[in-house]
């Protein structure tokens, strides 16, 4: 599938809640069975410092597409990444490099991409959009 | 009579809804509300005042200054300082120490200590790093204990002919602890010693004495005290104040300039560069006078209650644990779940419209000490409820149920 494809497959999703606690709480039982990074990847390198919680991303590129790993100490944030890797893991870089991330507002969770959260997250999405140019660059 | 729901008719802000809820404020450690009568002051001053200070001849620029300067007289009635020009006008806490720090800058030198809490703040740590940097002075650190007390025998044998400085917070502002600043006075003063004391967290709840305490300096924000952002105090001794060089150059702060030299002005105005913020300082006044017609204590004794109710009815909570249980401490309560990010706990609450801090509250050494990434911090203030920490208690209960 196609990252809009994707995208659109989660606003769906999210469209059959009907309050924020049915959202969240789907955020954290997501959070929950996010397949963890390997504790190997959870190096100082692979860290993203939020004031508030801690994120750790790890790249690899599996013939043409990126393979996303990711964690987080806070599970809320840990909910929201797990919906960030559903949508740019196993993609092509250009793909990753292109796709916008609007449809988080369409989900109701704006507030957790705010640069002024602090969470990490915003420095996540541009951390994998930077794995994406670098392995663009590779494949090139 | 102190009367809660009365009290909180002033704060218009009180009645406001957050997703759909009533608000629950209660992150009063990092600002208080702002009662009308502050607003009012504010409105006031720029409908009918606004002028420059201290320098035009004409009626408003007059106006102005009698007001600008009857709120600093207030300020030092407030806190009992012996003049007027011992109280300075800065942009707030961080300002006040940065001023003093600098000022140490030409007095200190290598061999030199300063001394500090474990218990402090940021903004009370990298000022005297920096300083220690240019000066070559060392900083040491009073450890804490587990409660949230300093150890006042490890202050002791910091202590030496040495130290010049000794910094510290009156109240800590991740776990509430009310430090015994009259013993740190005391003994910084038998060696010799300058003391700053911190009081950010304090003015909110207590009237301290200056004269009486014998500090040489301190500070605090106006914005603690139900007053505006951007302005403060820094209260210094005369002979302090006089020694230190000034901290900014511009205007207000010389009493003659030519390009050979230029003579400083006298207190307070050595310190006080540039066009103030008139309508912070007079809405400082302002706030002031709405706390003390209310009075100190009646609202300390108010604030007790909460803690205790608070404190009672969250360790009811399994896998509560609060930080900071000195028997002497403000309304402040800092706490985890068991297993439970307190990212994840700050936001269930605020979808339930409920206002805390979460983080490592600026103090990273005390969650280093605790070995935890952070809190969740409530702090409560004189215009909130038993009401407002039922929905608090409920909430962290809702939050443990989704989180857990």
């Amino acid at each position: 599938m196609s990252i809009e494809e994707i995208q659109n497959e989660i606003i769906d999703e999210f469209s059959m809640f009907e309050d924020w606690e049915e959202r969240y709480q789907y955020m954290i039982d997501l959070g929950k069975d996010l397949p963890l990074i390997e504790e190997d990847f959870k190096t100082e390198a692979n860290i993203i410092k939020g004031c508030q919680s801690k994120v750790w991303v790890h790249a690899a590129l599996n013939e043409d597409k990126i393979e996303f790993t990711a964690d987080s100490d806070a599970i809320i944030t840990k909910g929201i990444i797990a919906i960030l890797i559903r949508v740019f893991s196993n993609q092509p870089p250009q793909a990753i490099i292109d796709a916008d991330t609007s449809f988080i507002d369409q989900i109701g969770l704006k507030e957790h991409l705010s640069p002024t959260r602090a969470n990490g997250l915003v420095s996540m999405v541009k951390q994998l959009k930077m794995y994406a140019i670098a392995y663009q660059t590779q494949l090139n | 009579m102190f009367n809660v729901e009365e009290i909180r008719k002033d704060f218009p802000i009180l009645s406001r809804k957050v997703n759909g809820k009533s608000l629950v404020y209660l992150d009063n450690a990092a600002t208080s509300q702002t009662p009308q009568q502050v607003i009012d002051a504010i409105v006031e001053y720029y409908t009918h005042y606004n002028a420059n200070i201290h320098r035009g001849v004409h009626k408003l620029s007059q106006e102005a200054t009698d007001l600008y300067e009857a709120a600093r007289k207030k300020i030092q009635e407030h806190f009992n300082a012996k003049h007027t020009h011992e109280i300075i006008f800065t942009s707030g806490t961080t300002h006040g120490i940065n001023l003093v720090a600098n000022g140490f800058s030409s007095i200190l030198k290598a061999g030199d200590d300063i001394i500090v809490s474990a218990l402090e703040h940021h903004s009370n740590i990298v000022p005297w790093q920096m300083l220690c940097e240019r000066t070559g002075a060392k900083l040491k650190v009073i450890p804490m204990n587990e409660e949230g007390n300093l150890i006042l025998s490890e202050f002791d044998a910091l202590l030496s002919k040495n130290t010049k400085l000794v910094f510290l917070n009156h109240i800590s502002n991740a776990l509430g602890t009310i430090n015994p600043i009259t013993y740190f006075i005391e003994k910084a003063h038998e060696v010799g010693a300058a003391i700053l004391i911190d009081g950010a967290q304090s003015t909110p709840h207590i009237k301290p004495n200056l004269q009486e305490l014998d500090v040489d300096f301190y500070v605090t924000s106006a914005h603690k005290i139900c007053g505006p952002t951007g302005v403060g105090m820094l209260y210094g001794k005369e002979e302090w104040l006089k020694k230190l060089p000034p901290y900014q150059g511009g205007g207000e702060m010389i009493a003659e300039v030519t390009f050979q030299k230029t003579t400083y002005a006298d207190l307070p105005h050595k310190f006080e560069a540039g066009t103030p913020n008139i309508s912070g300082g007079i809405a400082f006044g302002a706030a002031l006078d709405y706390m003390n017609a209310i009075g100190f204590d009646a609202i300390q004794t108010y604030e007790n209650e909460l803690l205790h109710y608070a404190t009672e009815k969250m360790l009811e909570i399994e896998g509560l644990k609060i930080y900071g249980t000195s028997k002497h401490k403000t309304s402040v309560i800092s706490f985890n779940l068991k297993g439970i990010h307190p990212y994840d706990v700050g936001t269930i609450l605020d979808k339930l419209g409920i206002a805390v801090r979460t983080g490592h509250h600026c103090a990273q050494p005390i969650m280093d000490y605790y070995k935890i990434p952070g809190t969740v911090r409530a702090s409560f203030a004189f215009y909130n409820t038993k009401a407002e920490v039922d929905a608090l208690v409920e909430g962290i209960k809702k939050a443990k149920m989704m989180l857990s």
